[in-house]
């Protein structure tokens, strides 16, 4: 098996969600569901002294998250059909949407939010690396998106070159599930599990 | 009253889709008895096509739209995109607005038919009836007769518009000149305060900076009031551009700025907070640093100068103190000397802070200047403008690699001609922000008081009105609750035409709708850029559904109506004509391909020989040889152009006017804000809309949603948590979004992105329900401009 993995350089990405709606479009995906999601990560403070002076410790970056077709997926393993699958080829995490009985347990299992149960399918729906596109030797609808090029997509090994196994904020740290992305952080990044780090954009990552 | 979008191909498509969960087991029964049964297999799979066009709203961006067709129905939307490593590779890939065209094109409420306003209805409540295109016609045509007999061409207006570009888009003012001229319009909404002043300092000849990439060259960067990733989100122009500057510039970067912009993400080092409105004060201070400091290029000030100093002065300032060395040193115009200390509480920023920033600015070569149109668009846009200009003047860092003039980046573009506009018999011209007024008072208007050029005073008001694909009769223009006033009034303006692809707040001020088509509905071209140049061309993906027409075949029949087909047409189609303006660019850029070429490519791309455009180059080079083009042949820091211009125009006491460029205090800013109205109020430019288009597409809607960006210091006080709905408010009205409390603006500032739908009722209590900041704009222009002072405002915030 050849493990296909996403590099996100954090260096790069300004926050647009270019990146999501190429994947909507692709997927045709109404409201209430994206399969990318960019996270808007943001601390410190901006406040003014008795002269009505600024001084600001603002940090704010972005991070976009799709599946991460996990090393040791955790949707996978709660899933009690075995609808939940990884691919033998290229490790990509799939619904088998013959075999899922929408019971929920991966959407509750994964810590990057990824499977969500679509209630008028009938089953669970995910990123599937645009498995259709990789099979044809292109890349995936958001990576192409990018009008920044701040996402890339390949083998493990070669997305490794590029950043470090994700482990900055807001996404868990990388040992729960072994993930398929390949960061190279902002400035701004802080660690996987900084207290400060909120997500300050819930409404656009639901 | 408007028709839904489903046409017969999507409930075709449907069909074909529940037939194919017959296999999987499911009860397709009911659905062959919904649809139609005998629908074949090989007409539920047509084949897909694949064409390409561009997007064409109001961002230089226009990227490009492969859309894949199957069916007369877009199924997918892509874009030009390379798997390639290179960062300057010129790729003009769509944003996340033109991947969301397909639900945009199939919106529900997507105008179909020709409409007129119900009988007894007034303009503003929205209320249509189909009617045929005969009727349209005629009632426009009759109409326009009317007026142009009645009053003359003065009294016909195309309003300002941004929502189609395109080498043939703008048939309207074609038409209106074939069928007797109107009253046309200068500036426009983006930039109306700089370009206006521009031509004192620079000339009339330069109009923005250097390209991005010219600042690769640069030691010190920086931006004042601009994100160039939001404004401008495409893959080929400054949000790719602005990326790959930052990756591969030396320099170190500022951005200034209320806000802690998206040009900020993972940059956090770069920011710092402003107050709105107050950059003139914050470089009078660097400046009076780098004069106390000797840290000014004399020998470029006098040499491409006038008017730092006595020795630069024209004759008729001499010996008066007029000089902006005499206004930052405190010995002219306000007698103020413009320390640090001076600035500190007006701008926010410590005279510590401003101190080490001039420091850096007074030994840091070559540093590039740039500003967004940001500041600019205020009560002071025209100071603060130039203001900004004195930075890069001061230091001489103009002309050079790695430099830029202090106006907004510059591009390298393919420049295609256009749909020939005729000839105008008018000779007035009013400023753009002007419309309503000019509805509503025009016959009082003059050029000494109100912006008006060609004529002393207009001899009419406005009677008839073109709002095609615009949205700038209430949503994008100033104080709705006011122009709606005005525009609902049938005594003033005679009739409203309306042309569009959705139904907007302001297509509901129209006595007559035509149905109109994206430009991705018909062959269409343009030419743009960023770093490097790029061309799109490109096809319909089907013939035009329902009704709809394009506005050229529009403007057509009612020039046939009114007897100026001919005059109108030339006996061309639009494709026609579309060919013989893109041989008229070939002939004078003969790189291009040919048109067949170039529709079968869809995209061309041309990177700049010279790499970065660094602009006024010659003049630095050879300013005897290459002048300016300005009455000294040099930069102008005092203009006298401008002093007579004072002297000869009509202010208003508190619109504080000078020959050079100084702070302004702003009529609604930090200094006038008060006890019932404590905070200013920013707009600016949002990603999941371009100011309106898309504003009203559901799944951008729901990622991008309306809010209110507020400090935590300003909320906490008021009880607001994030999420919370909030009302905004002003004299001028009230408006309810969500808010973001953020330490990413500045505290005292409220910052909300322009553009969201007016949602008001607007015969009820007025107040917004859709966020628009409009409902809290100022409609009093800019002095000298007349142009919209749109981030101008004072406000209170309260939990809804």
């Amino acid at each position: 098996m050849t493990q296909q993995a996403f590099y996100f350089d954090g260096t790069r990405c300004t926050g647009c969600k270019t990146c999501v709606f190429a994947c909507k479009d692709k997927n045709d995906l109404d409201v209430g569901v994206a399969y990318r999601k960019v996270y808007e990560v943001t601390g410190g403070e901006t406040s003014k002294d008795d002269n009505g002076c600024a001084t600001t410790s603002c940090y704010s970056y972005y991070t976009s998250v799709a599946c991460n077709h996990c090393d040791d997926p955790a949707c996978a393993k709660v899933c009690p059909t075995g609808a939940m699958h990884k691919d033998g080829d290229t490790g990509l995490v799939t619904v088998d949407a013959d075999k899922c009985i929408g019971c929920g347990y991966c959407h509750m299992a994964c810590p990057y939010n990824a499977p969500k149960v679509d209630r008028e399918k009938g089953h669970s729906v995910k990123c599937d690396g645009c498995a259709d596109l990789v099979a044809k030797g292109e890349k995936p609808s958001c990576v192409m998106a990018c009008p920044a090029r701040a996402l890339d997509f390949g083998t493990a090994d070669d997305m490794a070159k590029l950043g470090e196994q994700a482990d900055s904020a807001p996404l868990p740290e990388k040992s729960y599930t072994k993930p398929n992305l390949y960061i190279k952080p902002s400035r701004d990044a802080k660690p996987a599990g900084d207290a400060s780090a909120k997500v300050a954009n819930p409404l656009e990552v639901k | 009253m408007i028709d839904t979008n489903v046409s017969r191909r999507t409930f075709l498509k449907t069909s074909g889709a529940l037939g194919a969960l017959a296999v999987a087991g499911t009860d397709a029964v009911t659905a062959d008895s919904l649809f139609g049964a005998g629908v074949t297999v090989a007409d539920a799979e047509p084949e897909e096509k694949i064409v390409w066009n561009h997007c064409a709203i109001n961002c230089p961006g226009r990227c490009a739209i492969k859309m894949h067709v199957k069916d007369d129905e877009i199924t997918r939307v892509e874009t030009y995109s390379l798997d390639s490593k290179d960062m300057n590779d010129i790729q003009p890939r769509a944003c996340l607005r033109g991947r969301a065209y397909r639900a945009w094109v199939n919106h529900p409420d997507r105008i179909n038919y020709p409409m007129k306003r119900v009988e007894g209805t007034k303009r503003g409540e929205g209320k249509y009836e189909r009617i045929s295109w005969e009727e349209a016609v005629d009632t426009i045509a009759k109409n326009h007769k009317e007026v142009m007999e009645k009053y003359g061409p003065e009294a016909i207006y195309m309003n300002y518009c941004t929502g189609n570009y395109g080498v043939t888009a703008r048939p309207w003012f074609r038409f209106l000149n074939s069928t007797g001229g109107y009253l046309p319009f200068y500036g426009n909404y983006s930039l109306a305060q700089l370009m206006w002043i521009t031509p004192y300092i620079y000339g009339s000849k330069v109009g923005a900076g250097s390209s991005l990439n010219a600042a690769n060259d640069a030691k010190l960067i920086l931006m004042f009031g601009t994100s160039p990733v939001e404004t401008r989100q495409g893959g080929a122009v400054s949000h790719h551009d602005y990326v790959a500057m930052r990756e591969q510039t030396q320099g170190k970067i500022y951005v200034i700025d209320p806000r802690f912009n998206d040009s900020l993400s993972g940059h956090s080092d770069e920011w710092i907070p402003i107050n709105p409105g107050t950059d003139a004060a914050l470089v009078s201070a660097i400046a009076h640093e780098l004069i106390k400091n000797d840290q000014v290029d004399l020998d470029f000030l006098h040499t491409y100068c006038v008017g730092y100093d006595e020795e630069t002065l024209p004759e008729s300032a001499r010996g008066q103190n007029k000089s902006y060395h005499d206004y930052i040193m405190g010995t002219g115009y306000d007698l103020v000397e413009k320390t640090p200390e001076w600035a500190a509480p007006i701008t926010g920023i410590s005279a510590d802070k401003i101190r080490s920033l001039a420091q850096e600015i007074g030994t840091t070569k070559p540093m590039f200047v740039d500003q967004g149109w940001g500041p600019q668009r205020r009560s002071n846009g025209e100071m603060t403008g130039w203001a900004i200009c004195m930075l890069p003047i001061l230091t001489g860092n103009i002309g050079l690699p790695g430099t830029s003039n202090g106006l907004r980046e510059g591009s390298y573009s393919v420049n295609l001609t256009s749909l020939p506009d005729g000839k105008n018999p008018v000779k007035a011209k009013i400023s753009v922000f002007s419309m309503v007024d000019a509805i509503d008072r025009g016959s009082q208007m003059t050029e000494k008081a109100d912006g008006v050029t060609g004529v002393d005073q207009l001899p009419h008001d406005i009677k008839f009105v073109i709002n095609y694909a615009g949205n700038c009769i209430t949503n994008q223009n100033s104080d709705i609750n006011w122009v709606h006033d005005v525009m609902s009034d049938e005594s003033k303006c005679q009739f409203v035409l309306g042309s569009d692809i959705l139904m907007t707040d302001s297509l509901k001020y129209s006595d007559i709708i035509l149905p109109d088509l994206f430009r991705l509905e018909q062959p269409s071209m343009i030419g743009t850029g960023g770093d490097g140049a790029y061309m799109l061309a490109g096809s319909e993906p089907y013939a035009p559904k329902f009704e709809r027409k394009s506005a050229y075949d529009a403007a057509a029949l009612i020039a046939k109506a009114l007897g100026k087909e001919q005059e109108f047409t030339e006996g061309k189609s639009q494709e026609d004509w579309l060919k013989s303006c893109y041989e008229q660019s070939r002939a004078k850029d003969p790189q291009l391909p040919t048109y067949e070429e170039a529709m079968e490519m869809g995209v061309y791309t041309r990177q700049n020989p010279k790499g970065a455009v660094v602009v006024m180059d010659k003049f630095r080079e050879d300013p005897v040889a290459n002048p300016l083009d300005t009455p000294s042949g040099k930069i102008e820091i005092y203009s006298e152009d401008l002093a007579n211009y004072i002297a000869t125009h009509e202010f208003k006491e508190d619109d504080k006017v000078a020959p050079i460029p100084i702070y302004a205090p702003e009529w609604y800013g930090v200094e006038t804000k008060d006890e019932k109205y404590p905070l200013q109020l920013s707009g600016f430019h949002y990603r999941g809309r371009l100011h309106s288009s898309w504003g009203d597409v559901d799944i951008l809607k729901e990622l991008n949603p309306q809010e209110a960006w507020i400090n935590p210091a300003d909320a906490e006080k008021r009880g607001i948590a994030s999420g919370d709905k909030v009302r905004v408010e002003n004299e001028f009205g009230k408006t309810e979004l969500l808010a973001k409390v953020t330490p990413r603006v500045i505290p005292g500032t409220v910052a909300m992105a322009q553009g969201a739908w007016h949602d008001a009722d607007m015969s009820g209590d007025r107040v917004d329900k859709g966020g628009c900041i409009n409902t809290l704009t100022t409609h009093r222009p800019s002095p000298f401009a007349k142009g919209n002072p749109q981030h101008t405002n004072i406000c209170e915030v309260k939990k809804a």
